[in-house]
This record gives structure tokens, C-alpha cells and sequence, in this order.
């Protein structure tokens, strides 16, 4: 996970070796800190069994603990298989369960978002009172502490699409997410679009005028795609903190299902494999959204002729 | 704002018609007179340049006759008509000082571009693109994206762009400035045959002696600050002419006489 940070290297075949290492080295010190960090525990539960461990002794109790303070890989490998392969997808203990009700919020709040940061960018750059007056909001809304807003906007909406609009449970929770995601991911795509719409040269855009186009043509012809680079850009980084709006909005309704819920709920009952197991799980799937959309945007730059 | 009371129709105007024209930019540093009192007409079919050292306003005329800047003072028509209504008509091509493709279009696409916006039928479009990628020997490049080919052919996909429009009146901006001098000369002799054959009014600003002289039945000399017209010299060399008349004695002193123009409207003071 800490070594997906993209390696760019020159040579290809020296990718593999230096990433390895640092996985390897990463491992081993989790593995040192980890002795410490439990052997106080580890000791308490010898005194309290009466027994004098020896070194050894001490070393395995402290990577095979129920309630360790940090688990060791392997206990967290082993948890991540059992929630995953060993259960059905369907049962509440199945983490991939956990993570599509996350996946879902995700993706419902990183498409909104993207359709309201384009809707934005596009008055923006047209509309030059929107600039000046417009974008101090989109700013603004940027300042306030998701952790701060979130708790306001998922319980507000879940009790007004829960009790007063008459929605499920389930989609009222959903749809509460989902907006969390959309306030957190239409700002990199309005700032990105406003850039992207506006990179066209001088130039180019007088020609536009030379041919008396309109400015639905000069938008679908020259500025949307001038500003498609920028836009996967910025959806690589909305895309990933959609994740984290959905998982912040899980904690504040009490929800049972979601990888924030297994967080509140592992840190409820001090349940600290379960809580790395759904952290491995969150980023293991926002690496995995990133590398998508990053994948999509190579795909559509070689579509274009970019690529050289 | 311009044009109005100029009689005759459309068909007998002269393709630009300029009195008494001047632009003042508004700049953080004060109004800056970029075109004073410009007098000038250009008869159909006509080969004029614009030569002068930069900051004459040479291009800026050019941007005024393709209604890319406004006039703050004088008159001035296209075609009998006004600078926009001409840009509405699509009455000129457009070709800048860079070859300004689109990165993302294949030369055959970029050359469809203004074909598009005009809502012209596919089977139109593609015989336009055809005809014109033949006409600067760019044919077989049509799948090409810009960045395969090298400056001259780019600019030549610009060229074909702004002639599949199918104008009147070619407005070029220093097109070869960037491009190498055998490259320049090239383009040079394909252009005036590009010119006699398709019988355009040519307007073509550069700030290179002999091309002006090689290329015009009319050279502007043009001297900055104020950017105006210090003279207007007419060339009468055959339609057909080649690289080689530039070693002849009238080329040289029509030459010597833009030089002049030059020197005497340029001041070494500032």
C-alpha cells in the first residue's frame, strides 16, 4: 500500500527490486514496532497467568494477540482473508460486503460531483460575473472541516429523506454519503476545468472567431477537449477523497453496514485487527479507483493523438 | 460603426476599403496608438503586404480587417461590407503566424475544423479536405496528427485549413516567419501559384524585404509609433514569376525603395 507511489524510473526492470525492498524494510519495522508497542500488554497477560515468559515467548505473544495496540502483518493478512475468501459476500462479516456499500456512496458521489464541477467550470469560464462571484464559494466550501460539516449534512438529510420524505433507511444513509462525496469531489474538478477550459492558446481560440463558431462549438470543439488532460487529473484526486466522504459520512448515522461502520465498530470494542483490516480494504480500493481513472485517462489521450 | 453609406453591391466593392482608420489599446501604461489615420484600399484579386519593424501595428491592421480588433476612429469595409459582417459571411481565411492545428485532430480533421461549424455535409467536407490537402501537396498526410510533421508541412495543413473555407480574401500573418529560408522560398513560389491559380486578394503581413517584394503587386510600408503607412509601392512583375527575378535590377530597386520606406519611418531615437 505505502509503496504504490508511482516509481517512475527510466528503466523498467529497476522498478521491481527498489519497490520490494522498501515493502520488505516497511515490514520488518512494522514488525519491530509492533513487539513494542504490545509487549507491555503481552507481560500483563503473563503476570495475570502467573507465568515468567521467556524471551522467545514474549516475542510470539506479542504478534498473536486478540486486542494488540498495533497487529502484526500476518494477523492482519490473515483477518482481510477470513472476511474476504472464507466468507460469503452477502454476510454482514464479509468485508467485500462492507466495501461495495462504501463503493457504491463512492462512485453515486464522485459521478454528481463531476457533473456539478463541470456544470461550474463551464458557467464560470463563460460567464465572468461567475468568476468573481462564484468562485470565492467554491473556495470557501473547501476551508470548512469535512469531520465539522458531514455530521450536519448526514444527519440532517438522513432524518429529512428518512422521516419526512419517506425513503428507506438504506437509501436515505446512501444518498447522505453520496453528498458528502459530491461536496468533497466537485472541487478538484471545477478548479481543474476552469483551468483545462481556459488552456487553449489565444490563437486557437481566435480562429474559432475567424469562423464565426458559436460558443457551444468553441466549447465541444476546442475547450473540452484542451481540458480532457486536466480533467482526469483532477478526477484521480476526486475520486479518492470521494472514498473518504463516504466513509466520514458512515460514522455520524450510526450505520451497520460500510467500511466506516466497521470502523466504528472495531474501535467500539477495541477491535484494532478489524480496524487495520477495513483501513488495508479503504486503500486498497482508492488505489484501485486512482489506477482506473489514470487508466482511463490514458486511454482517452492515446484516443486523441496525444501520445506520442 | 463602419461600412454604412458605402454604395455600389457587394460584387463591385473593392475587397478592403480603409479611410481615415486608427486603434488606440487602452494598456495599464496609457492609450497606446497602435494605428493612426490609415488610408488604404485593395482591389480584388490583389497580392498586398504589410512590411514594417514590429510594433508598426501591421499585424494589428490585419487583425482589424478580420474583426479580431476594433477600430476606435475611421472607416473601414470588407467586401463592401463591415469587418464582422464579413467575418459572419466567412469571407476570408485566416492563417496566423503559427500553424495553430489542433493537437488532438489529424491533419484531415483539423482541415474539416471550420467545414464542421459551417454544418456542411459529410460528403462535402471530405471532397473540400481532399481538394485542399492536394492543392499544397499535403494528399496522403490525412491521417497524420500535427505533431508528425515538420513546420512547413504545418503550416501548409493551416493554408489548406483556411482555403477550404473557401474565401474570397486570404489574410496571412507572417505565415512563414518561423520556417527556415529554403523552406520560406518554397512556400514562397507555391503560394503565388496557389494565388494566380485561385485568383484571391491575398493580404500578407511579413517583416522580410524580399518576400515582400517576391510575392506583392503591392507592398504597404508601414513605420511604428505611431503605427501608420509611410508608402505604398506597386510591382508590376508578370503573374508568373520565379525565384530567379529577384537577381534582376527591378526587383532590387524595388527593394531599395521599401528599405527607404523603412529607414525614413523609423526612428532611432527611443
Amino acid at each position: 500500500m505505502t509503496t504504490a507511489v508511482s516509481h517512475r524510473l527510466a528503466k523498467p526492470p529497476g522498478k521491481l527490486v527498489p519497490v520490494l525492498v522498501v515493502t520488505l524494510a516497511l515490514i520488518a519495522l512494522w514488525y519491530v514496532g509492533a513487539y513494542f508497542m504490545n509487549a507491555t500488554l503481552a507481560r500483563d497477560a503473563f503476570a495475570r497467568a502467573k507465568k515468567e515468559p521467556t524471551a522467545s515467548e514474549l516475542l510470539f505473544a506479542t504478534y498473536a494477540m486478540d486486542r494488540p495496540l498495533l497487529p502484526a502483518p500476518h494477523q492482519i493478512v490473515t483477518e482481510i482473508w477470513k472476511s474476504t475468501a472464507l466468507t460469503p459476500v452477502t454476510s454482514k462479516k464479509s468485508l467485500v460486503y462492507h466495501s461495495w456499500i462504501t463503493l457504491s456512496a463512492t462512485l453515486a458521489g464522485f459521478l454528481s460531483g463531476a457533473l456539478l464541477g463541470l456544470i461550474l467550470a463551464a458557467a464560470i469560464v463563460h460567464v465572468p460575473s461567475l468568476d468573481r462571484s462564484l468562485m470565492p464559494w467554491v473556495i470557501a466550501s473547501q476551508t470548512i472541516p469535512i469531520v465539522a460539516i458531514a455530521p450536519m449534512i448526514v444527519v440532517v438529510g438522513y432524518n429529512l429523506m428518512n422521516g419526512q420524505m419517506g425513503f428507506s433507511t438504506d437509501t436515505s444513509r446512501f444518498i447522505a454519503k453520496a453528498l458528502i462525496s459530491t461536496y468533497l469531489s466537485f472541487f478538484p474538478i471545477t478548479v481543474g476545468l476552469v483551468k483545462g477550459l481556459r488552456s487553449p492558446d489565444t490563437i486557437l481560440v481566435d480562429l474559432m472567431r475567424t469562423y464565426s463558431a458559436n460558443r457551444w462549438q468553441t466549447f465541444w470543439k476546442l475547450r473540452m477537449p484542451a481540458a480532457l488532460p486536466f480533467l482526469f487529473a483532477s478526477m484521480q484526486v476526486a475520486i479518492a477523497i470521494s472514498l473518504v466522504g463516504a466513509i466520514v459520512g458512515e460514522l455520524p448515522t450510526g450505520a451497520s453496514a460500510g467500511i466506516g461502520a466497521r470502523l466504528l465498530a472495531g474501535s467500539y470494542y477495541g477491535q484494532t485487527v478489524q480496524i487495520w483490516s477495513a483501513l488495508i480494504a479503504a486503500s486498497v480500493l482508492a488505489a484501485l479507483l486512482v489506477w482506473m481513472v489514470s487508466l482511463g485517462g490514458t486511454a482517452v489521450v492515446k484516443r486523441m493523438g496525444l501520445a506520442r | 460603426m463602419t461600412g454604412e453609406g458605402t454604395s455600389g453591391t457587394a460584387k463591385e466593392a473593392p475587397a478592403i476599403k480603409i479611410a481615415g482608420l486608427s486603434l488606440v489599446f487602452n494598456t495599464n501604461d496609457g492609450p497606446v496608438q497602435a494605428l493612426s489615420d490609415i488610408d488604404l484600399e485593395v482591389k480584388r484579386g490583389e497580392f498586398v503586404s504589410f512590411i514594417g519593424p514590429s510594433g508598426c501595428g501591421k499585424t494589428t491592421l490585419l487583425r482589424v480587417i478580420a474583426d479580431l480588433e476594433q477600430p476606435t476612429g475611421g472607416s473601414i469595409t470588407v467586401n463592401g461590407v463591415s469587418p464582422e459582417e464579413a467575418r459572419l459571411a466567412r469571407a476570408y481565411g485566416y492563417v496566423f503566424q503559427a500553424a495553430a492545428l489542433y493537437p488532438w485532430r489529424t491533419i484531415a480533421k483539423n482541415i474539416a475544423l471550420p467545414l464542421e461549424i459551417m454544418g456542411l455535409t459529410r460528403a462535402e467536407c471530405d471532397k473540400r479536405v481532399a481538394d485542399n490537402l492536394a492543392l499544397v501537396d499535403l494528399a496522403g498526410f490525412e491521417r497524420k496528427y500535427p505533431w508528425q510533421l515538420s513546420g512547413g508541412m504545418q503550416q501548409r495543413a493551416s493554408i489548406a485549413r483556411a482555403l477550404a473555407v473557401e474565401p474570397e480574401l486570404l489574410l496571412m500573418d507572417e505565415p512563414f516567419g518561423a520556417l527556415d529560408e529554403i523552406v520560406r522560398d518554397h512556400l514562397n513560389e507555391k503560394l503565388l501559384r496557389l494565388w494566380d491559380r485561385t485568383q484571391k486578394t491575398v493580404v500578407f503581413v511579413t517583416h522580410s524585404i524580399p518576400e515582400a517584394v517576391f510575392l506583392s503587386t503591392k507592398i504597404v510600408v508601414m513605420s511604428p509609433r505611431p503605427g501608420r503607412v509611410t508608402d505604398v509601392i506597386e510591382c508590376g512583375f508578370p503573374r508568373h514569376r520565379t525565384l530567379d527575378i529577384r537577381e534582376t535590377p527591378e526587383f532590387l530597386a524595388i527593394a531599395a525603395r521599401v528599405r527607404a520606406g523603412l529607414r525614413a519611418g523609423h526612428s532611432y531615437e527611443d
